[in-house]
Order: C-alpha cells, then structure tokens, then sequence
C-alpha cells in the first residue's frame, strides 16, 4: 500500500452515464460483464457514434424550465454531476455545497441545425449576404440559445440545479481540458486551497455541428464501427461517444471526517503539452511515464488507453503502450473500443471506471482484440494508470490507486 | 522584504504587462487616452449592420484585415498583448517562457464566414444540409482552419508561440474570464507549483452572429448615435453594454523569485475571491449574497479589511442590471464610505471586452497605482439618483492609490474580485 497522507486526493463520489448504463456500479458491473457496444449508424452517416442509454431527466433536474433551458450536453452533464453529488453523499447539503470547488471541462456551441441549414440555404442566392444573415438570425434565433451554448452555462446549470457554488471553473479545450480538470482539483487539494472539488464534463454524440467541425480535420471514422486499433489501415478517425462523467473529489481527511466512502485515490495526474512534430506523442508519454514509475507497485499495472482512433497519435500511443508491456507486466484495456471517445468528458470517464474496478477488485475483460492478456494472472488491481492523447493536441497519464 | 503573505503563501508579484484594446496597442497609448476620457466605441464596419437594433461596438481594426475568424483575431489579441508584458518582464528567451499559460478564451464554433463558404461549394439545388458540408468532401481540405475551431486552439497556438510549460489552460467563466486567468497563475504560484506564470484574457468576437445573441437577450446598448456615449454605467440612462474587444497579460512571478533575478515589479496580486450564484443563468440573486461573498473572500485573501481599499475599478457594465447590484454589494461590505470611495468604469471608454475584460481591468489597475491617477467614468451626464457613488466622473484625478479592488461578473453566475497593491 502506498503510504496515505490526509491531503491526498480521494474519489468520494462517481456520476457516469455512458451508452452502455447509467451509474457507475451498473457501468462497471456492465463492462465485467462483457457487454457490446451500442452503436448508431443512421444519426449522422458516414460516421458512427455511441448513443446515450435512456435517461430519465426529471430524477436530476426536476424543474422543466431548467430542462428547456439548456441543450443535450448541458442536461446530460448536470445530470451526471447530480448523480455524483448523490453518490458522494453531499446532494441537498448546503453546507457542502457552499464549499465546493467545481472546474469543468466543456466545448459548447449546440446549435439549431434547422436554423442554420434554413439560412446557409437562403444565403447562396441572397443579394445582399449580411443583410440577409442579420435579418434572418435576429428573428429565427431563440434568445435564450445562446445560453445553450455557452461553455461555462454547464457549470452555471449545475450551480442552479444542484447548489454548487464554491467556486466555478469551466476548462474549454477537448481531452487536455479534461485532464486539466483533475490535475488542478488534485493540485489544489494537495496544497490546501480546497477541500471539497466537483469535477467532470458531457460530451453529446449525434451532433451534426460537430461533426462538420471533425470533419474539418478528418477527426472521425467514417464507415462501419471499428474497434480503435483496427482504424489505422482504414482512414483512422474517433467514433463519438454520448458520455456524462462526474466526480466528486476531496482530501482525504475532509472525506473521513464526514464519514464518506472512500472510493480509489487520485495519486498522481501528468500532463504535458504535444507538438506537431512526428514523435512529439511518444516522447511526451515516455517522459511522463518516467515520472511516474517510481511510485509503481512491483504488482502488475493496468494501462486504461484513452485512445481515439486518431492518427498519428493512435499509432504513437500504441508504440508507447507495447513498450510497457515489454517493460514490466501490464494489462491493457481500451474502453473506447466499447463506449467511444467523449472528448473532454473521456478521461474523466475512463478515471471513473479505474476508481470503479480499483474499489470493486474488478479485472475488466478486454475491450479490444488488442487489449492484452485476456485473463491476467492477479486477483485485483492495485494501481490503473489511465491514458489521455488528445486527438490533436496534448497527452497525459492520470494514476488512480487502491486509497 | 517579506517574501511570504500573512499566511505564509509567496507573495505573488506582477512583473510584465500588455495591454490591446480598440483605443490602441500598448500600455501607453491606452493609458494615455483612458485618461484622457477618450472613447475607442465606434460604428461597427467589419460586418454589414443592416437591420440591427445595435450597430456600434469597441471594435480593434488595426490588427488584421476582414474576413477572419474570431478565434484568430483573439489569438493575435493574445500575442500582442502577451509580447508587450514578456518584453516589460525580460524573463525567459525567446520562445521560452519559463512557466504555465492560463488564458482566458472566448467561446469557439465554426463561423458563417466557414458554413457560407463550405456551403457554396455544396453543388445541389435543394436544401444545404450539414451532412452535405461534410460529406462534400470540401471541409476537409482545410485543414488549416482546426485549430482555429478545437476550444483548446488559441491557448495551443499562443502557448506554441511563446513557449510556455506544460498544458495550457484555457478559462472560461464568461466575462469574469480574464480573472479568472489570473486566479489560476496565483494558485499555481501560490502552490509553489512554479515561480512564473503567464496568464492572459482575450476576446476578439465582434462578428454578426455574436452581436445579435446578446442582443436577443437586450444585454445591449441600442444608443447607437453617437457611438462614444452609449456606454454610461451607473447613469440613469444607462442601457446596455457595448461589445468590445481587447487583449490583456500578466507575468506573475513569486516576489522571491522576482526579486533575486533583479525584476522591476509593478505591483502584486495581493488577493482573490470567488462565489458563484445558484439564481438564474443572466441575473443574481436580489440579495447580492454571492457578489458580497466574492468580495469578501477577496479581501480575506489578500488579508485586509474594507478600509485598506483606496479604489475599485468596477466591473460596471452600464447594464440597469449589473450597476445596481454591483452598487448594492460594495455598499454592503464598505458600508457608510461606499459614497466617497472612488469607483470608475473602464468600460464606459472601451465598453465590454467580455472574455478578456477581467485582465484589460486588472492591467489598468496596475497603471492606477503606478501613476497614482484614477481613470475617469466618462458619460456619466445622468446620475442614477439610486446609487450613490464616487464615479470619477469625466475627467482623471489624481489620487493616493496603493490598493485597488477590481470585480468581475458573469452570466451563469460567475463572480470573481481582485486585489491589487502596489509593490512592497
């Protein structure tokens, strides 16, 4: 066991909606017990995604007018941050929640594709173009759109719905802005500048907006659902996953304080910037991995990959992880093989699910024929590090542990 | 000197700053003209404004030429501004910033600059669709344009520029941002995480569709002629912001650090405070409390009381809402001296710069102290009766400033106060 100090950084609370369940414990039990991706191939073709199991909005956001205020990724995102208040025993507790730290990570930008379509049709044969896009957007907008779309009205939702108000961060910035999330909630617990954090971020799959926006940089697989390391030979590419993740985060003495379950600890979480140049991925997870061996168990390690499929950091991802295993004993499991890439939610889902299986002793069976060895020779795991290589940019390793 | 606060944190000194706003690029010529009583509020030109209630904003045109994306203007508002505080600073070499970026960042989307010109490539008389943007094949021949849509991108390209350690942060808390930029480097710093920070506020989204969403929420100034007098905070007449746009950097440092490499410091960053309100997405709570408790807690920080504040520098947005309730929350903490403790607002010469406005305010915070003048409120021709303050009406005054409070609101409930102080 690692030594435990009352300023480490523990996991109290876990909110997850996934494609595959909603709640941590049925997401887990789910993943052991070997389910199938969910895909839809009609939403947005030729790209595939993961849909969002059904959810029942009004068990988290009771009031309708909150509903209607916010766009899918908003209300599945306090919905999830919902789930992870009540997990960690702090829902409906002013008292905590008038202490609590929130950062999340978020894109934003939902839009009225009806709207859009209808003037991007109109403008080809507008005479005057400005004139035209003015008149149209000032009448077919809906005012409060734009708070739909905004990347902190997440957070801002979650102070409305569920009394957070601490303080509130909002990270933008795809999969580095959810690592960023956890390595500055652990930094500020470790330092004494918090006590209590809310962390986490949704990203909402079946979005026509987003997938022009991919498209731009070729970011998604287009064509039948392949499993994330089978993609490199056909075009590479991510296929966007509907995930809400939040975790509720404190120092561990605020946590036995209050007597909250203690679920894994966040032991360390390193991140750096990637470039453009070729290697740059590589070379960035070898040095962070550096950094981190030496708090390593000489038990064997669980790599959780958080690949997307994207290349070339896909491909210099897997040059990193076979050299691992080559290293020292190590099980690797790619989660996005079965619930796809949630971009800034997705290294925050993939730390709940470590926390998860650290919590239950749960060895997840592989995800990927490439996730190896099937049946690993240990009882439970004792240490996950989980990888986060943005799709373009970034690169970190978060290691969760037994707390 | 005393290297550590009152709670044996590093004292966070501020030893580089920039400044880009529609009045000009450069400390000087900003500070020159703000002092002055000059406004930068005109008639907006880079975009056709037919049929918009609001047709004037703090534009900067003299960056780059039209048609751009936001996210690039914001970028190079980014630059200039974070090259102005490097080169004051002398810290680093070129292309090596030796600490973190944490950067306010406006919001990013695909523009209809991008959706109009893949559209016109969509051969077909029917409906354009997006699914016919994307399967066109088109929009993946520009790939140049990505970065300039991932929310992460100008935080990658302005940290790609100057070098900057580990992964940037790319902030976001509406028009409380640009504070919240420098919060984070003081935590950071703070934490003994690092000794230097940069951290910047940037906003360059003047375009169409952005004017007309606040403009949908009547957040807008429709006092469009002529364009300088729209923004009035704290007048009777008051009607709205005005956009604007504008860039701002801090080099924070730990005086410590500051101080053995012989650094010049302008002034630290004695104190933050945050509260964020669970009310409604637009507009705070009646009681002020979440306002109050940001100013508060600022003060706590910085280890104060009220009366060691010689100025605010108001968020005052010349919205009826934010005047009256940023006047009701400072007359709850400062009490029976809110009426002769001078607050001015910069916005009523550059109007709101949104994202980056935290930081703007914060870098004409520091010049206050410097050259012991407060900036003006200008417009201020209409008092509201409703609230009595010092506004610094019109013109300048000189004034003995070591302390200043600087406050920054937004929507979804975003409150976050600053305390600057002069060099120890």
């Amino acid at each position: 066991m690692t030594a435990s100090h009352d300023r480490d950084a523990v996991i109290t609370g876990i909110g997850l909606v996934t494609s595959i369940a909603e709640g941590g414990a049925a997401n887990r039990d789910a993943l052991a017990a070997g389910a199938h991706p969910r895909i839809d191939e009609a939403a947005t073709p030729p790209f595939p995604v993961h849909p969002l199991v059904a959810i029942d909005l009004d068990k988290q956001i009771p009031r309708k007018g909150d509903q209607r205020q916010m766009e899918p990724w908003q209300r599945l995102g306090t919905y999830a941050a919902g789930l992870a208040l009540a997990d960690a025993g702090v829902a409906g507790n002013p008292a905590l929640l008038e202490t609590m730290h929130m950062i999340v990570a978020a894109g934003g930008g939902e839009r009225d594709i009806a709207v859009d379509e209808a003037i991007m049709t109109g403008l080809r044969d507008a005479p005057e173009k400005g004139a035209y896009l003015n008149e149209r957007l000032s009448s077919d907008l809906r005012p409060t759109l734009f708070l739909a779309q905004l990347s902190n009205l997440l957070a801002g939702n979650i102070s409305i719905v569920h009394g957070v108000t601490g303080s509130s961060r909002t990270f933008m910035g795809e999969e580095a802005a959810g690592a960023d999330t956890l390595r500055t909630v652990v930094a500020r617990i470790g330092a004494g500048q918090a006590d209590l954090g809310l962390v986490g971020a949704a990203y909402s799959a079946p979005r026509a907006d987003m997938q022009l926006t991919f498209a731009v940089g070729a970011s998604c697989l287009a064509g039948p659902y392949r499993t994330v390391w089978d993609r490199a030979d056909h075009g590479g590419g991510m296929i966007p996953g509907s995930a809400g993740a939040f975790l509720v985060v404190e120092s561990r003495a605020h946590a036995q304080a209050r007597g909250a379950r203690i679920i894994a600890k966040i032991g360390a979480v390193a991140s750096d910037r990637t470039g453009a140049a070729p290697g740059s991925v590589r070379a960035a997870l070898d040095r962070l991995w550096a950094g981190l061996r030496p708090g390593l168990h000489p038990t064997p390690v669980t790599i959780m990959s958080g690949a997307t499929g994207c290349e070339p950091p896909t491909r210099e991802e897997r040059g990193f992880l076979d050299a691992a295993v080559s290293e020292r004993e190590t099980i690797i499991r790619t989660p996005g093989s079965l619930l796809g890439h949630a971009v800034e939610a997705a290294p925050i889902v993939n730390v709940a699910l470590a926390a998860l299986a650290i919590e239950a002793g749960t060895i997840y069976p592989p995800f990927d024929p490439k996730d190896s060895p099937a049946a690993p020779a240990v009882a439970a795991p004792e240490q996950i590090v989980v990888t986060s290589v943005g799709h373009w940019r970034g690169a970190c390793l978060i290691l969760v542990e037994r707390a | 000197m005393d290297y550590r606060d009152s709670n044996g944190r590093p004292v966070v000194a501020v030893t580089g700053i920039g400044v880009v706003t529609s009045l000009g690029a450069g400390k000087a010529e900003n500070w020159t003209k703000l002092t002055s009583g000059v406004s930068g509020i005109k008639r907006i030109t880079r975009f056709a404004t037919d049929g918009l209630r609001t047709q004037i904003g703090g534009a900067v045109d003299f960056v780059l030429e039209p048609p751009f994306p936001s996210a690039k203007l914001s970028a190079k508002l980014a630059e200039l501004a974070a090259d102005e505080a490097i080169t004051q600073a002398k810290i680093g070499t070129p292309g090596v910033f030796p600490g973190p970026l944490f950067i306010a960042v406006p919001p990013v989307e695909m523009e209809w600059l991008e959706r109009e010109a893949l559209a016109r490539a969509v051969d077909s008389p029917d409906k354009v669709t997006y699914a016919d943007l994307w399967r066109s094949g088109t929009a993946g021949r520009h790939a140049d344009w990505y970065p300039h849509l991932m929310y992460g991108g100008v935080a990658e390209m302005t940290a790609e520029r100057f070098g900057t350690q580990g992964s940037p942060i790319s902030l976001s808390t509406a028009c409380a941002s640009g504070a919240s930029a420098i919060q984070l480097g003081v935590e950071a710093i703070r934490r003994g995480e690092t000794d230097v920070a940069l951290t910047i506020g940037t906003d360059g989204s003047i375009q169409a569709e952005a004017l007309i969403r606040f403009s949908l929420l009547s957040a807008l100034s429709t006092q469009n002629d002529p364009p300088e007098r729209a923004a009035k905070p704290f007048s009777k007449n008051r009607d709205g912001f005005v956009m604007a746009e504008g860039g701002a950097a801090l080099v924070l440092e730990s005086l410590d650090h500051a101080t053995k490499r012989g650094a010049e410091v302008i002034g630290i960053v004695a104190g933050c405070g945050e509260r964020a309100d669970s009310f409604h997405r637009t507009r705070s709570n009646p009681d002020g409390k979440a306002i109050v408790a940001a100013i508060k807690n600022a003060l706590d920080d910085a280890g104060i009381e009220p009366d060691a504040v010689d100025y605010i520098n108001a968020h005052g947005t010349s919205t009826p809402e934010n005047d009256k309730m940023e006047h009701m929350a400072c007359a709850a903490v400062f009490g029976a001296r809110m009426p002769r403790l001078p607050i001015s607002s910069n916005k009523s010469m550059i109007g709101h710069t949104l994202t980056a406005a935290g930081a703007v305010e914060a870098v004409f915070s520091l010049l206050t102290i410097r050259d012991q003048v407060l900036p003006p409120t200008i417009n201020y021709n209409v008092p509201d009766p409703a609230l009595a303050l010092d506004v610094v009406p019109f013109k300048a005054r000189a004034a003995k400033v070591s302390t200043v409070m600087s406050n920054s609101f937004g929507f979804g409930g975003q409150n976050v106060a600053l305390i600057l102080a002069a060099a120890p």
